[in-house]
């Protein structure tokens, strides 16, 4: 139920968001999702791509630092209070979230949420245990 | 071991009133027979008869390697060319060489210091001393052949280079005591190795490695590969060669030979001396050199004097291992950092090779370090709470090491500038015109 997401090292630097995704374009690898975190000095470009081994490479070879890291993409319904809850459950069982970014899919119907915590396999029974729809990677490349 | 304990065991009081003595007449001697040295003292309105206490030194003018190369080939030379016995020189990657003059007296003198430094080391008439060390215009080889012979030693006089055989010869001939670089030193261990010689059946028992810099670090490398004891041996072409100041059994600081060389450390913006265990750049005179004195050359070396009494029994005051070159140190707040002391942070923090940049700005009057380093692979977290984390702990490792706050900036790999040698480590943009 893991999802493995990329990440890569960005400096607050004029074109690096541009020349990170020109070589993944470049490559012929498609970005299903993605999100920033930004800090006054560097970012960090977080995405969940066709291709994680092949992009992990070829941003390798550009000299980017990477790192794979595995996440939890879920299910939510796409209206109000569909994440709160699913979010309600772990806060219940104490679980900390690291990170957590959402992109709708193309029907409409449901969100998907991308999130890391301190405890992914915990997280993971928890949810499935509520009846949270957990995305396998197959899910993620349908989308 | 000893080779003069009478002298290097001497009673403090009367080393001073030795050194006086020897000051005295080699600025005397200077002023009188080097005119470039006399012109010096006039601009300066000190006249040899004003020294009449050591402390009084501190009124020479410095000689710097600009004023010895001002001078090339022979103008800093007190005895006439007849009384001039042999030269040496140094490489000079940057104008002019300086060569050095040596009368018969001086060359004595240099087999004195040098076989008091080979003692220091363990040898004795029993062993196998192998030179590898360059003889020629280099001092090294000589140096230590002087003084080796001095002591009676056998000497292989193998001089650098021909790495194989050298290995060879270590093995056939039995060679107890090797002098040469330590980075040499170190080369020699692989190439042992790959002639299927294992170093640690050679029967070497110390060594001693100097005429570059070097660390702890490649001194236990060194001693493990070969089963020696390492010591560090310090010297300089402009005031004698090697032979300046050798580290005893204590291996704890280097022991000058004080009665022969005078040593000064000093603030290197200011000239003026630091305390005792502060850091600054190395000063030394000559106090027994005939055909070249020497006063306050500055050396460029950055250490600090050991005064405390070292277990050894040597009365000799001590210098640290050489800490670096003034041309790298940056005066912040005051504070003198050097580029090393970065380094050490950076790599005991992130474990791997660093690639950094020291940026010093002062915004509006206080000094500000900015240092840039690589983010590595292996410590790069997708979580902005690790990477913050990582810089802080890199800022205060920095400043437990420097004593100064710095600001650490990471950036991507491979951004900052490679060059071919020296990598440029710092950029000064401080204006001095505020």
């Amino acid at each position: 139920m893991k999802i493995k997401q990329i990440s890569v090292f960005l400096e607050n630097k004029r074109g690096r968001l541009y020349e990170a995704l020109k070589v993944l374009a470049d490559s012929k690898i498609n970005i299903r999702a993605l999100s920033i975190a930004d800090t006054s000095e560097f970012g960090i470009l977080r995405m969940i791509v066709t291709d994680p081994e092949k992009a992990k490479e070829i941003l390798e070879n550009n000299e980017f630092t990477v790192k794979l890291t595995n996440v939890i993409a879920m299910a939510v319904k796409d209206k109000p209070g569909g994440l709160a809850e699913a979010l309600n459950y772990l806060y219940d069982a104490n679980i900390n979230i690291e990170y957590i970014y959402a992109f709708v899919e193309k029907s409409g119907e449901k969100a998907v949420v991308v999130l890391r915590t301190e405890n992914l396999d915990k997280t993971i029974s928890i949810l499935q245990d509520s009846n949270i729809k957990l995305l396998t990677w197959d899910d993620v490349l349908a989308l | 071991m000893f080779w003069n304990k009478e002298i290097e065991c001497i009673d403090e009081e009367k080393l001073r009133e030795k050194q006086l003595e020897r000051l005295k007449n080699t600025i005397k001697r200077a002023y009188e027979k080097v005119p470039y040295y006399r012109k010096k003292l006039n601009e300066a309105q000190v006249s040899p008869d004003d020294i009449k206490k050591l402390e009084d030194i501190r009124n020479i003018p410095f000689t710097s390697k600009a004023d010895l190369r001002e001078v090339y080939p022979f103008g800093m030379f007190a005895s006439p060319l007849s009384e001039i016995v042999e030269i040496h020189m140094s490489s000079g990657t940057t104008g002019r060489p300086i060569v050095a003059g040596y009368t018969l007296l001086d060359i004595e003198i240099w087999g004195e210091v040098m076989a008091r430094c080979l003692t220091m080391a363990g040898a004795t008439k029993n062993d196998i001393v192998q030179v590898a060390y360059g003889y020629g215009l280099f001092t090294g080889g000589f140096g230590v052949h002087y003084g080796a012979r001095k002591i009676g030693a056998m000497i292989v006089p193998a001089s650098a280079g021909n790495t194989r055989r050298q290995i060879e010869i270590m093995r056939d001939f039995g060679t107890t005591i090797l002098a040469c670089t330590p980075s040499y030193a170190l080369y020699m261990a692989e190439v042992a190795q790959e002639m299927g010689i294992e170093p640690t059946t050679l029967k070497l028992k110390a060594g001693c490695f100097g005429a570059e810099m070097w660390t702890e670090a490649m001194r236990t490398e060194i001693e493990k590969r070969f089963n020696l004891n390492a010591y560090n041996i310090y010297g300089l072409t402009e005031i004698i060669g090697p032979g300046v100041a050798h580290e005893c059994s204590e291996k704890k600081g280097l022991h000058v030979f004080e009665d022969h060389f005078f040593v000064e450390v000093i603030d290197p913006d200011t000239g003026d001396p630091v305390y005792d265990g502060q850091r600054g750049e190395l000063v030394l005179t000559t106090l027994t050199r005939e055909g070249m004195p020497m006063l306050r050359f500055r050396t460029r070396d950055i250490t600090s004097i050991i005064r405390d009494k070292c277990a050894c029994g040597r009365t000799f005051a001590r210098i640290e291992r050489i800490r670096g070159r003034t041309d790298d140190m940056i005066k912040v707040r005051g504070v003198m950092i050097f580029p090393y002391q970065i380094e050490k942070a950076i790599l005991e923090v992130q474990g791997v090779e660093p690639h950094y940049q020291i940026i010093i700005t002062r915004p509006q009057h206080l000094d500000e370090i900015e240092v840039m380093v690589e983010m590595s692979k292996e410590t790069f977290s997708d979580e902005v709470k690790h990477i913050e984390n990582l810089r802080r702990k890199l800022e205060k490792r920095i400043e437990d090491i420097t004593g100064i706050r710095v600001k650490v900036t990471l950036v991507e790999p491979k951004s900052l500038p490679r060059s071919e040698g020296k990598a440029k480590r710092i950029i000064d943009k401080r204006s001095l015109h505020d």
